[in-house]
């Protein structure tokens, strides 16, 4: 599997740590109801099909990516900075 | 039997090599496969279950009986095909699965037994007693079926790995595929051509067809020639590639040794890691075999295989070949054995139309019924419209047509699609991204239609790589029309072989279907067709149709096994290469590891890391009397231990305050600079993650260590708190674990000791307990921390990780004039039990800030990573177990590590366990043998007495519950 990280360029997946759904990047606020931080800390689906993923280049550049793949065909769709990113929404 | 002129093998250039103990000469270029046809001999292997006397079938990696051992000792490779090992002078091979001898095989006898031992013999049969099964049944069966043997020793061989990278992958080198690698080099693109033979060319050194009228081999051979003074060309001959992986990743294995001596010093394999922009397979197709009964005698071949012998080997399978097709590709071997001089006794042909052979008799319509010889073919029977007949023949040469090699375009769960015209399975177009299959494997079975093929799927390639496609003119070439009409049986008594390496009949997938074993995947695992390591090359289309008229249902609708990779058997050490020993657990060594190996001191592995456990002394012969010594040593005068393995991030930045405030449960942006507070790291559950120190060096500069174990996890949580959460912080991080080197000077002498050594005033005034600074030592600057993990006035010193080994020789210089020297592991953690500081056998990820007594560590004034979860009700209370200290009543008896905690008087059951032991020790200072561990409300049961139980090693000990810090209650030691 290749992932192209854009800091680096196209890499082989041994280069990469796997974190699991880029739902953690949207940590809730301390006053959020414990539903809803149960779901940020513990609940993730696991689908067949499209995937939003956090996966960190630790063997390279150590910037965390936000990779969309699917987990059928395994394509990537996009990689992109998990900084930029979240620079954008905040 | 040597024909004269013929092969491409090199007669200048004599071999030997032996065969079970007995000489066989041959030339460079030979396969053990050829030079033992040309030695006349025919039996060569025994089967798998049956011990059938078998002899050589095919000429590629596709053989299903020549299974030959070849070495000796550590270096024995079992299972090797003798078509694909490349003789040299003082080869060894042995024939396996054989006992006494392979002409003699006790075992033999299984043949007679055949008719019990069908397919789910032993399924039925070793049902009962079932405690019978792994003592005598599974041994027996073990022993009597099987293929060759390992040593049993440590192989010695050398393997490598390696990655490349092309822009056009060529798999094969066939017309197909040198077409294909000639039209992407030509055009600029870089090639890799891999070919699984040692010689490239494919079919065409087999055959006798002529391209843009030169022998194919020639022209073949001018192709590679070109090709190889192209630098943007890489060729990769001995080199299978093996699978086919996500987004044009191949693995490849290259047999780089297996031709040359063992003595030669280069690796045996080498397995690769291909990366290809694009695509082409053109690995050509295996015949197949017809099932006939006794198909399996030494002496019957493939007809292709039978032509590859003549044309390339310059070998005569046999005297009198008689040739039993469906098509008309065998008719080329019927005309090159005649050519060569060899005599062709019939052309038996299943088709009422097969053409005219003017040098042998042709019979039409007819079948092979049967063979007679044991170990060699004596004579046929053959069915024919006017009735049997016999004919005496010592070679029969079969050809039930071909199967395009599908194998890697199904390795990403694709299926191949049935091609009814051709009556054979061809890839879908597709199935592997990027990779487009051109020539025989994509059941294009005409030479022209190859090159074709190839020239058309480079132009796919290069089209999508963006390169504008070089004029490559297409070669002329003979593009008859294959035809054949499907024959996958001859019906009749007796055993038809259709798996010859798993010894599977057609009567055993007639069987599996009787027995409603009517799914592809269930036949295949009844009857074992198929399996390792032969992956059903020759077998599964052939038994698939068997399947499909057994059950009454056509090829497609039946279905196909999966093909899997790997294409060939590739050796563990192959795969594994690099990763053996320590190339496994590659070893990290602090700045002293040299000095303390020079003082005996035995290494402990933490991680990755090795630390010194203790370093004995004249006298010393238990590593407790080291120990001892070495924590009194620490308590009393003074002691240096290197601590670099701890990991230290550099944090600098405007807001590395603010963001060290997120990561850490306690507030570290009001810690001045020149100061250094101790700190606690939580994950986002909750629980605890790691702790450490905090100093803080200037206002926008900070380094903060973690635990040994954890400083990868720390730098990566770190990095995503950082980019993935507050992407807006001013704030770098980075690791600097291995450039500096880090040492504990610890006692009651640490400051006198330093402030001599630095030349700098230490005092409590100057330079209190948990202050930092930069310091210059011997002309280096470095850092120094007043700092204590052992409870004693204490210090660590930082220098470059280059100066670390000087440092830490002076620093043992000072310390022995003061009666003091290193301490090691053991000690450490002894000095940390004694004091209740916590390591990873603590906050093993389950305990939480309470638990460990730190719940005011979580600051109320600010949010941290984990706060918010670490509230949840249930994380702190009564209900918990919280960390205590032990201390056993008798004085004599040890607590272990692991024990689990009962009441005295409770039964030991898991219902009534209340906690358990994580760290263990004897205490010199406190006379005592004492541990930590977790208590059921714990801190609320100080002088309860309790039971730790080992039921592993036996060991019950009556403890006293104890606040963990059992030694200087009031930590005045450290602030003197």
């Amino acid at each position: 599997m290749r992932i192209r990280c854009p800091l680096c360029g196209e890499r082989d997946r041994r280069e990469y740590y796997y974190q699991g759904d880029a739902l953690a990047l949207n940590r809730p606020d301390a006053d959020t109801s414990d539903h809803e931080w149960d779901d940020y800390v513990h609940n993730r689906i696991n689908p067949v099909g499209q995937t939003r993923d956090l996966w960190q280049h630790s063997g390279g550049c150590g910037a965390w990516l936000i990779v969309s793949r699917d987990t059928v065909s395994h394509e990537v769709f996009s990689v992109e900075l998990a900084k930029a990113r979240q620079e954008g929404t905040q | 039997m040597r024909l004269a002129g013929k092969g491409l093998i090199d007669r200048n250039s004599p071999i030997r090599f032996s065969f079970d103990g007995s000489e066989i000469a041959g030339y460079r270029g030979d396969s053990v496969a050829s030079a033992f046809l040309a030695s006349g001999r025919k039996l060569i292997a025994r089967s798998f279950k049956y011990h059938r006397p078998r002899g050589v079938m095919g000429v590629g990696s596709e053989e299903a009986n020549a299974l030959i051992t070849v070495g000796s000792g550590g270096e024995t490779d079992p299972n090797v095909r003798a078509t694909m090992q490349e003789i040299y002078d003082g080869l060894e091979v042995r024939s396996q699965n054989r006992w006494p001898s392979l002409g003699f095989d006790i075992l033999a006898a299984n043949d007679l037994a055949a008719s019990f031992l069908t397919a789910g013999f032993y399924y039925k049969t070793f049902m009962w007693p079932r405690a019978f099964w792994e003592k005598l049944y599974e041994p027996v069966i073990r022993r009597s079926a099987g293929l060759g043997k390992l040593s049993g020793e440590a192989g010695q061989d050398r393997y490598e790995s390696a990655f490349a990278f092309c822009d056009v992958l060529v798999i094969g080198s066939g017309p197909a595929g040198l077409m294909a690698a000639l039209a992407a080099g030509r055009s600029g693109a870089t090639v890799i051509l891999a070919e699984e033979d040692n010689m490239f060319g494919g079919r065409l050194n087999g055959d006798t067809t002529s391209i843009d009228g030169k022998p194919g081999h020639i022209w073949a051979r001018e192709v590679c020639d070109a090709l190889a003074g192209m630098e943007n060309v890489r060729l990769m001959p001995r080199t299978a590639v093996v699978g086919a992986y996500d987004h044009g990743t191949y693995g490849a294995l290259e047999r780089v040794g297996h031709h040359l001596s063992p003595t030669s010093n280069v690796p045996l394999e080498c397995f690769w890691r291909i990366v290809a922009k694009r695509t082409v397979l053109a690995a050509g197709a295996i015949e197949r075999p017809i099932a006939f009964r006794d198909n399996d005698r030494p002496g019957i071949m493939t007809a292709g295989a039978v032509r590859t012998y003549v044309n390339r080997y310059g070998v005569a399978p046999g005297q009198s070949v008689t040739i039993f097709c469906n098509n008309d590709s065998a008719y080329d071997t019927a005309r090159d054995l005649t050519d060569a001089g060899v005599s062709v006794s019939a052309i038996v042909d299943s088709r009422a139309d097969g053409p005219d052979f003017a040098d042998a008799e042709v019979i039409r319509g007819a079948v092979v019924m049967g063979t007679q010889g044991r170990k060699a073919l004596r004579s046929a029977t053959i069915k024919t419209s006017a009735g049997p007949r016999q004919i005496a023949t010592d070679s029969l040469a079969m050809s039930g047509g071909w199967n395009p090699t599908v194998h890697l375009t199904c390795h990403l769960n694709g299926r191949p699609t049935w091609n009814a015209e051709k009556q054979c399975f061809v890839p879908t177009a597709g199935a592997v991204p990027g990779l487009v299959a051109a020539g025989a494997c994509n059941g294009e079975m005409t030479t022209l239609g190859a090159l074709r093929e190839g020239l058309a799927a480079a132009h796919v390639c290069l089209d999508a790589l963006g390169l504008i496609p070089a004029p490559v003119s297409l070669p002329q070439a003979d593009h008859a029309a294959y035809r054949q009409s499907p024959l996958w049986t001859v019906p009749g008594k007796g055993r038809a072989w259709l798996d010859f390496q798993n010894d599977v009949t057609v009567k055993d997938v007639q069987q599996a279907a009787r027995e409603n074993f009517v799914s592809v995947e269930h036949m295949k695992r009844y009857t074992t067709q198929g399996m390792a390591p032969d992956q059903g090359k020759n077998s599964n289309v052939a038994a698939l149709a068997v399947l499909a008229d057994a059950t009454g249902r056509g090829i497609p609708e039946t279905g196909t096994t999966t093909f899997r990779p790997p294409f060939v058997p590739v050796s563990i050490a192959a795969m594994g290469a690099g990763g053996r020993g320590k190339g496994l657990l590659p070893q990290r060594f602090t700045t002293s590891h040299d000095v303390s190996v020079a003082a005996d001191a035995p290494m402990d592995e933490s991680g990755l890391w090795y630390r010194p456990a203790y370093f004995p002394i004249a006298g010393e012969t238990t590593w407790r009397q080291s120990c001892d010594r070495e924590v009194t040593m620490v308590r009393e005068v003074v002691g240096v231990c290197d601590v670099s393995t701890l990991g230290k991030i550099d944090v600098q930045g405007k807001d590395a305050g603010p963001f060290l405030d997120l990561v850490y449960s306690n507030m570290m942006s009001t810690v001045k600079a020149g100061r250094v507070r101790y700190g606690l790291m939580l994950r986002e559950d909750g629980h605890v993650m790691d702790d450490g120190t905090v100093a803080r060096l200037a206002d926008d500069h900070f380094v903060i260590t973690t635990t040994t174990a954890a400083a990868g996890q720390v730098m990566r949580h770190l990095e995503f708190v950082l980019q993935c959460l507050h992407p807006q912080m001013d704030v770098s991080l980075i690791s600097t674990t291995e450039q500096w080197a880090q040492f504990s000077v610890a006692g009651p002498k640490s400051r006198t000791l330093l402030a001599e050594l630095l030349g700098l005033d230490l005092s409590n005034e100057v330079f209190p307990f948990m202050s930092c600074r930069d310091l210059e030592v011997g002309g280096v600057t470095g850092r120094l921390f007043r700092i204590s993990f052992s409870g004693e006035l204490a210090y660590e010193i930082a220098v470059p990780a280059r100066y670390g080994e000087s440092l830490f020789t002076r620093l043992l210089e000072a310390a022995r004039t003061y009666g003091g020297g290193p301490y090691g592991m053991e000690a450490l953690n002894v000095l940390r039990i004694e004091k209740g500081f916590i390591t990873h056998s603590e906050i093993d990820g389950r305990v939480t800030a309470a638990d460990c007594g730190m719940a005011g560590l979580i600051s109320k004034k600010k949010d941290c990573i984990g706060k918010r979860m670490s509230a949840r009700p249930g994380l702190s209370g009564a209900h918990r177990m919280q960390m205590v200290g032990l201390r056993s009543v008798e004085a004599t008896q040890t607590i272990n590590a692991g024990s689990h905690i009962f009441a005295p008087s409770a039964e030991i059951t898991p219902a009534n366990d209340i906690g358990y032991v994580t760290s263990n020790c004897f205490s010199p200072a406190l006379a005592a043998h004492i541990a930590l561990g977790f208590v059921v409300n714990g801190t609320e049961r100080l002088g309860e007495t309790v039971l730790c139980h080992d039921p592993i090693r036996g060991v019950s000990t009556r403890c006293t519950i104890a606040h963990p810090v059992q030694f200087d209650p009031t930590g005045d030691r450290g602030r003197v």
